[in-house]
């Protein structure tokens, strides 16, 4: 057993973590006093241009841990290491989180804008079908407690998360272009100034705050692995010494 | 270099011999058994009338909406097939037979694959002709509509198959691969469903890129399970 010569740490904290913590909510502060106060409603949008510095960012920050979810995979498959299974794991489960949080901010946000919830464009399809896709990569994170079969079965799963997103993002923007539709009305990149600079330093936040949690999520997924592989151990322990010498 | 010429296509043959056993394998368990004949075909006219029933006949939705109605019912059929294929393996600890009968683990996938597409074959023609009887639809475009059938087919026993040893071994697999596979199908939903639509309509030409679209995705299917299905075997 390698690991239990390691020292057993009692928390998913260190000094980089807090670290990293303490910087991420103080640039989360920040973007909430820039995005809600110093920067001008939009002329177009009103105030609902304010929710763009919240689901451009979650949504940079999602795309960024199913990036790191695939590599995670690839290694896994390579390597075999209980890490690169961990990492995708946890930024799978995050990255989770950030899509549904993207698919709420943009309902709410195109209900004024476009006047409807939601529309069959490709980039919302395919953000929907890639959140369906992440839930189901947790169904089967939870389906073997052996760590190489729940990784092998994960890894595959993972790696064919981005593969399945080009194919419906293709699909149905192709659909949607043979249907004749009129092109939505699209935020264009025509911000600038403290707005621009709000965006920018968001997104660098919503990356961190990703970052942040899943350094937690990971340890605490290598925590409980290192319980229950420590159960097996105690059990069988016990059993041997109920056998009389 | 010779003979690795001649043993790689030894090797070749090998395995779409191993895969004819396979599927030989699977199809005589379903000509026995008839499960499919029994239950999965009666299901498959079971949604045509809820079809209808859902959908006012006289409105004329029912029949704008066959295509897409026709592909769901593929779909949802299809997932009984796959959940069967791979029910069969688990009941016996047949899969460690499996692996342990030195079959490739590429060509058992090919063969299963094979297997629950011809499956998904005759529960298409059955219900290209349910569609035509009970919702009065009237195809023209045949070689389209053979060609979608086709290569659509490939592509969901492709995935099907790679998602169905995901789920093989787990217990609560008949929830599970519904969840894994239905989004993964989506693209040849929406694609099978355009191409049907344009040969209904008498407008093949705008039907074949979307045949194209379908055969992208059965390569990435086939390809993905060549590769993925032995390590998945292993563990299911």
């Amino acid at each position: 057993m390698t690991a239990e010569t390691t020292a057993a740490p009692t928390g998913t904290s260190s000094r980089g973590s807090r670290l990293l913590g303490v910087v991420t909510l103080a640039g989360l502060a920040l973007v909430v006093v820039l995005a809600f106060v110093a920067t001008a409603a939009d002329t177009d949008m009103g105030e609902s241009v304010r929710l763009i510095y919240v689901h451009v960012p979650v949504v940079t920050a999602a795309y960024l841990g199913i990036l790191a979810t695939t590599v995670g995979s690839i290694m896994f498959l390579w390597k075999r290491s209980e890490w690169w299974d961990l990492v995708a794991a946890s930024s799978a489960e995050v990255s989770a989180v950030f899509m549904g949080l993207t698919l709420v901010v943009g309902m709410i946000w195109g209900k004024p804008t476009w006047g409807v919830y939601w529309v069959w464009d490709a980039r919302l399809t395919s953000t929907l079908v890639l959140f369906l896709l992440l839930l189901g990569y947790q169904a089967v994170r939870r389906t073997s407690v052996d760590p190489l079969v729940r990784g092998k079965r994960s890894a595959i799963v993972g790696l064919l998360l981005l593969p399945n997103v080009v194919i419906v993002n293709r699909s149905v923007e192709w659909w949607r272009s043979l249907h004749q539709e009129p092109t939505l009305l699209r935020l264009d990149p025509t911000i600038e100034g403290l707005q621009l600079f709000t965006l920018v330093l968001a997104i660098a936040v919503a990356t961190l705050l990703l970052g942040w949690l899943v350094i937690h999520r990971f340890r605490l997924a290598w925590l409980q692995d290192q319980v229950d592989r420590r159960w097996l151990v105690d059990a069988i322990d016990e059993r041997r010494a109920e056998v009389p010498a | 270099m010779w003979s690795t010429v001649t043993s790689r296509r030894r090797r070749g043959r090998t395995v779409f011999r191993d895969a004819a056993l396979v599927a030989g394998k699977d199809l005589r368990i379903e000509l026995r058994s008839r499960v499919g004949l029994n239950q999965v075909l009666p299901l498959a006219v079971l949604m045509l009338v809820l079809f209808a029933f859902a959908l006012d006949p006289d409105t004329g939705v029912l029949e704008r909406a066959t295509p897409g109605l026709f592909w769901v019912a593929v779909l949802l059929c299809g997932l009984l097939a796959v959940q069967r294929a791979f029910a069969i393996e688990v009941a016996d600890g047949v899969t460690d037979s499996l692996r342990l009968s030195a079959l490739d683990p590429g060509a058992v996938f090919l063969g299963k694959a094979a297997a629950v597409g011809l499956q998904l074959l005759v529960l298409q023609a059955l219900l290209l002709a349910g569609v035509i009887v009970l919702y009065d639809a009237a195809p023209s475009g045949w070689p389209l509509l053979a060609a979608t059938c086709l290569v659509a087919t490939v592509g969901i026993a492709g995935a099907g198959t790679l998602y169905g040893v995901l789920a093989a071994g787990v217990r609560v697999r008949e929830t599970l691969l519904p969840l894994l596979l239905l989004p993964v199908l989506a693209p040849v939903l929406l694609a099978a469903t355009r191409a049907f639509e344009a040969g209904f309509d008498g407008r093949s030409g705008e039907g074949w890129p979307w045949v194209g679209l379908l055969a992208a995705f059965a390569l990435v299917y086939i390809v993905a399970g060549l590769f993925g299905f032995g390590a998945l075997l292993e563990e299911s």
